[in-house]
C-alpha cells in the first residue's frame, strides 16, 4: 500500500514533469491526496489525464463566470480547479454556476471541497447522473459507481448551498425539550448570588 | 521588563543556524522525558555467536506498545558504506506499532534489510539502518573477550559502536503516515519516533558487542561497563537529504524556532533567579568545557567555529567569575547582551541552549508546542491585494529583496533529485547539466523575482487576478502569506548562491534532534553523534536532565 505522502510527493513531482509550475503541482498533489484519501480514484484519473494533456488541446479560463461554455475542447479539470479555489469569495455570489465539458471531472473534485471549506457552505456537483456533495473539506459524498468513472461531465452544474436546518423546527423543539430534562430549577438565593447580580451595569 | 523576540532577519541567517546546538528543546531530550515511564524490555534475541540475527526491543506503557526490530547482518568490509548510495549495512531496523506478529517478523525480515528498495506498511513508523565503526566496534569486542574494558580514550574519541545513515518516517516507503497517529500524546512532538528508534539501536549495539564477546570467550569475558556505556551514542551521517526539509515545511520549522526564541525571551524576562538556578547554569557551562575540547573533526571550517566557541566560551566564565553580578536584575538579559557584544555567533547560541537548562517551567510547555499541522496554512489568501504581498515582502524578505540575481554568484548553484537515489542533490548552474528540472528551493531569488514583477503592477489588482498570470510564482506567493503569520518560517539567505554552506542547513535541523559533536566531512555532508551521555533504559525513570553536559565527565 502507497502511503499517502508517497502519493503526495509522487503527484507533486509528475504535475511538473507534465509542464505545470510547482505551485500548481503543489496544489495538484494535495487534491489527489485528499482524492485517495476518501476512497476516489484520483492517481487513476490523474495518470489518464496526463497521458493525454500534451496530445490534445484543454481548454482553460481567466475568469469563471455564471455560466461558461466550450464548444471545442473540454476544460482541464486542474486549470478550472485552481481559478475556482482563487476566485471562490466572487464565484460564491452568484450561487450557480455552470461549465460544460469538464475533463476528468474527478480531479476537479478536491478543488471544490477545500473551497467549500474557504466559503463554509457545502457545494454540490451535478453532472449527468452523478451527484457529489462537497463538506467543508471533511467529506465527500458521491453516488457515482465506481466501475463507469466519468471521463467528461457534459454539462456540471456547481451549486453552494445555503448553511441551514435540514429538519424541521417541531423535530428541534422536540429535542430540546427533552435536554431541558438535564437542567435543575434554581432557588431565588441562587439567583441572587450569580454572576452580575447585585450591582449596578452603570458603574 | 519586556523583551522582543530576535530578529528573524538575524537568527534565520544561515551562518546562524549554522551555530545551533542542542538544548531543552531537542527532540531527542524531550523523547526522554516523554518516556520516562515506559517500561522497556527486550522481548528476542536470536543473535548467532557472530552477533547476525535479529533482536526485538519495545516501549510499553498502559497498552501502547512500540518495537525496535533490529536485523544484523553479516557484511563485507570493502560491502561498507555510509553514501545513500550503499545497498548492505551492518544492520537493519524498522520501529513497529504494536508486538510484531511472527508473520509481521517475516515480512520485516524480507523488507527492512533492503531499506528504500523494500516495502513497509502502514503498522510501520520508522525506518533505518547503521553500519559498524570498525575502529570501535572491533577493538570493544576483542577487549571485552578478554575480559577487560575498552580504551576510554578511543571510545571518547569516537563516541559511537554504530553509525545511522539514514532514518526514515512519516509514510516513507510505504510507513504509516503521520496523520494516523498523530493524536498520541506520547508522540506530539516533531521526530519522537525517529529518536525512539535511535535510542533502542543505541541498546542493540551494546547488547551485540557483549553477545559476540561472550560467544568467543564463554568463561573470562566480560560485559561492557554500564558507565562506558553511557559514553556512546550512536553516530550518524547526513548528507544534503536534510536541506530541503527545512524548507519545505515552513511552519514547522518556526515553530521549532520559535519556541527556541521564545525560551530565551523569557529567560531573559527573569527578574530575579535563584542561587540554585544560577549554579546550575554555571555549571552546565563549566562541565560543557570538555564536550568541546573532546569535539573531534578533521574540517578546517568546524575547527575554526570550534577554536572560537572554545575561546569565548573560556571569556565567558572568566567574565561569569570575576566581573558578573547574577543577583542584578535581569541577569540572563544583561548576560544575553554581553555575549552578543562580546562573542562569536557559535558561542551565542551554545549559552542560549544552556540559559534554558535551569528553566524547566519555561521549556515544557513549549516542547508541546513544536509541531505544526501545515494543513491549515496551504491555502493562498486569494481575495487579498497586490499591495499587501508587497507590504509582506518588504517588511519580511529585507535582506533578500537587496539580491541582484544578475549577478552569477548569487545563483551559482542549484538543487535537484538524483535519478538514481531520489535523493537532493546541489550541483553548478553554469557547469552541469539538470538546472531546467530544478526543485523549488531558491526561495530567495523566486521572492525577488515576484517583488519585481509585483512593483510594476497596479496595487490594488487581487491575488487571484495576478495568479492567473503568474502561476510560476505561485509556490512563492503561498510561502510569502504563510510568513506574514510565522516570522521564522524563512531562511532569510540565498540558498543557491556561490558561497552557501549546506551544511549550515543541516545543523539547524541537527541540532534540534539533539546532535552534538558536528563533524563535517565536506560541505556537503556531515557526521553527527546522537544520545551521548544519555541514560540507559533502566535509568530511565530516574535521571539527571542536564545529562549532556556530563557526558565526558
Amino acid at each position: 500500500m502507497k502511503s499517502l505522502s508517497e502519493i503526495e510527493t509522487t503527484s507533486k513531482r509528475a504535475s511538473r514533469a507534465v509542464g505545470f509550475s510547482w505551485g500548481i503541482a503543489e496544489e495538484i498533489a494535495k487534491g489527489i491526496r485528499l482524492l485517495e484519501l476518501f476512497g476516489l480514484p484520483g492517481i487513476q484519473n490523474l495518470n489518464q489525464y496526463y497521458k493525454l494533456i500534451n496530445k490534445k488541446n484543454f481548454k482553460t479560463l481567466s475568469v469563471i463566470h455564471k455560466n461558461n461554455k466550450s464548444n471545442g475542447s473540454s476544460f482541464c479539470p486542474i486549470d478550472l480547479g485552481v481559478k475556482f479555489i482563487d476566485q471562490v469569495k466572487t464565484i460564491e455570489n452568484l450561487k450557480r454556476v455552470s461549465i460544460t465539458k469538464i475533463a476528468y471531472p474527478i480531479l476537479f473534485l478536491p478543488f471544490l471541497s477545500r473551497s467549500s471549506d474557504i466559503v463554509g457552505k457545502k457545494i454540490l456537483l451535478k453532472f449527468e447522473k452523478n451527484t457529489f456533495l462537497l463538506n467543508f473539506n471533511v467529506s465527500i459524498l458521491a453516488n457515482y459507481s465506481k466501475k463507469k468513472i466519468p471521463l467528461l461531465a457534459s454539462k456540471a452544474e456547481i451549486s453552494f448551498i445555503e448553511n441551514k436546518d435540514i429538519f424541521s423546527e417541531k423535530e428541534w423543539k422536540n429535542l430540546y425539550k427533552l435536554s431541558e430534562n438535564t437542567f435543575v430549577e434554581e432557588t431565588e438565593s441562587l439567583k441572587q448570588g450569580a454572576a452580575g447580580a447585585g450591582l449596578t451595569d452603570n458603574d | 521588563m519586556k523583551i522582543k523576540l530576535r530578529d528573524p532577519n538575524t537568527i534565520m541567517k544561515l551562518s546562524r543556524l549554522g551555530s545551533f546546538h542542542q538544548s531543552r528543546l531537542s527532540f531527542l531530550r524531550s523523547f526522554l522525558s516523554e518516556f520516562q515511564d515506559w517500561e522497556f524490555k527486550r522481548d528476542l534475541f536470536e543473535l548467532d555467536k557472530n552477533g547476525y540475527g535479529i533482536v526485538v526491543y519495545s516501549l510499553e506503557k498502559k497498552g501502547r506498545v512500540y518495537s525496535l526490530v533490529c536485523f544484523a547482518n553479516k557484511i563485507k568490509n570493502n560491502e561498507r558504506s555510509d553514501r545513500v548510495i550503499a545497498t548492505k549495512w551492518d544492520a537493519a531496523f524498522a520501529l513497529h506499532d504494536g508486538v510484531p506478529s511472527k508473520k509481521d517478523i517475516e515480512r520485516l525480515r524480507n523488507e527492512v534489510p533492503k531499506q528504500e528498495v523494500g516495502r513497509l506498511s502502514y503498522k510501520e513508523l520508522a525506518l533505518s539502518r547503521a553500519n559498524k565503526s570498525i575502529r570501535i566496534f572491533d577493538h570493544v569486542v576483542e577487549c571485552l573477550s578478554k575480559g577487560v574494558q575498552p580504551s576510554l580514550e578511543l571510545i571518547e574519541k569516537v563516541g559511537y559502536l554504530y553509525r545511522t545513515t539514514a532514518v526514515y518516517g512519516s509514510g516513507k516507503f510505504g510507513l504509516a503516515d503521520r496523520f494516523r497517529i498523530k493524536n498520541r500524546d506520547e508522540i506530539n512532538g516533531p521526530f519522537r519516533l525517529e529518536m525512539m528508534l535511535v535510542y533502542l539501536v543505541r541498546q542493540f549495539t551494546f547488547d551485540q558487542v557483549n553477545h559476540i564477546a561472550k560467544n568467543i570467550n564463554p568463561k573470562s569475558s566480560t560485559s561492557l561497563d554500564p558507565k562506558i556505556c553511557k559514553k556512546l551514542g550512536i553516530g550518524n551521517s547526513t548528507g544534503l537529504g536534510m536541506a530541503p526539509f527545512i524548507v519545505n515545511h515552513p511552519t514547522l520549522l518556526n515553530n521549532w524556532i520559535l519556541c527556541r526564541e521564545t525560551a530565551l525571551k523569557k529567560v531573559r524576562e527573569l527578574k530575579k533567579v535563584s542561587i540554585k538556578d544560577i549554579e546550575l547554569f554555571k555549571d552546565c557551562v563549566r562541565n560543557s568545557i570538555k564536550n568541546i575540547t573532546s569535539w573531534n573533526t578533521d574540517s578546517t571550517y568546524q575547527l575554526h567555529k570550534i577554536k572560537f566557541l572554545l575561546k569565548d566560551v573560556r571569556k565567558l566564565l572568566n567574565f561569569l567569575e570575576n566581573e558578573f553580578n547574577f543577583h542584578n536584575d535581569f541577569p540572563f538579559n544583561r548576560l544575553y547582551l554581553w555575549l552578543e557584544k562580546e562573542t562569536c555567533e557559535e558561542c551565542i547560541e551554545y549559552i542560549v541552549s544552556m540559559m534554558m537548562e535551569p528553566f524547566s517551567k519555561i521549556v515544557k510547555p513549549l516542547v508541546k508546542k513544536m509541531s505544526s499541522d501545515e494543513e491549515r496554512y496551504f491555502d493562498i489568501p486569494t481575495e487579498r491585494k497586490t499591495k499587501d504581498l508587497i507590504a509582506i515582502l518588504e517588511k519580511n524578505y529585507s535582506y533578500i529583496l537587496t539580491l541582484d540575481y544578475k549577478k552569477k554568484e548569487h545563483q551559482k548553484k542549484f538543487w535537484f533529485i538524483s535519478k538514481n537515489k531520489e535523493e537532493p542533490r546541489l550541483a553548478d548552474r553554469f557547469e552541469e547539466k539538470g538546472s531546467d528540472l530544478e526543485q523549488p528551493l531558491a526561495i530567495a531569488r523566486d521572492i525577488k523575482r515576484l517583488y519585481e514583477k509585483l512593483i510594476l503592477l497596479r496595487k490594488s489588482m487581487k491575488i487571484s487576478e495576478f495568479l492567473n498570470k503568474n502561476s510560476d510564482l505561485r509556490h512563492v506567493v503561498r510561502r510569502a502569506f504563510i510568513i506574514e503569520k510565522f516570522p521564522y518560517s524563512e531562511i532569510q539567505d540565498n540558498t543557491i548562491g556561490e558561497n552557501l554552506v549546506p551544511i549550515d542547513m543541516l545543523r539547524l535541523k541537527l541540532s534540534f534532534f539533539g546532535a552534538i559533536k558536528f563533524d563535517p566531512r565536506s560541505d556537503k555532508w556531515l557526521r553527527i553523534c546522537m544520545f551521548q551521555g544519555a541514560p540507559l533504559p533502566n535509568e530511565l525513570k530516574n535521571f539527571d536532565e542536564q545529562w549532556i553536559y556530563k557526558s565526558q565527565n
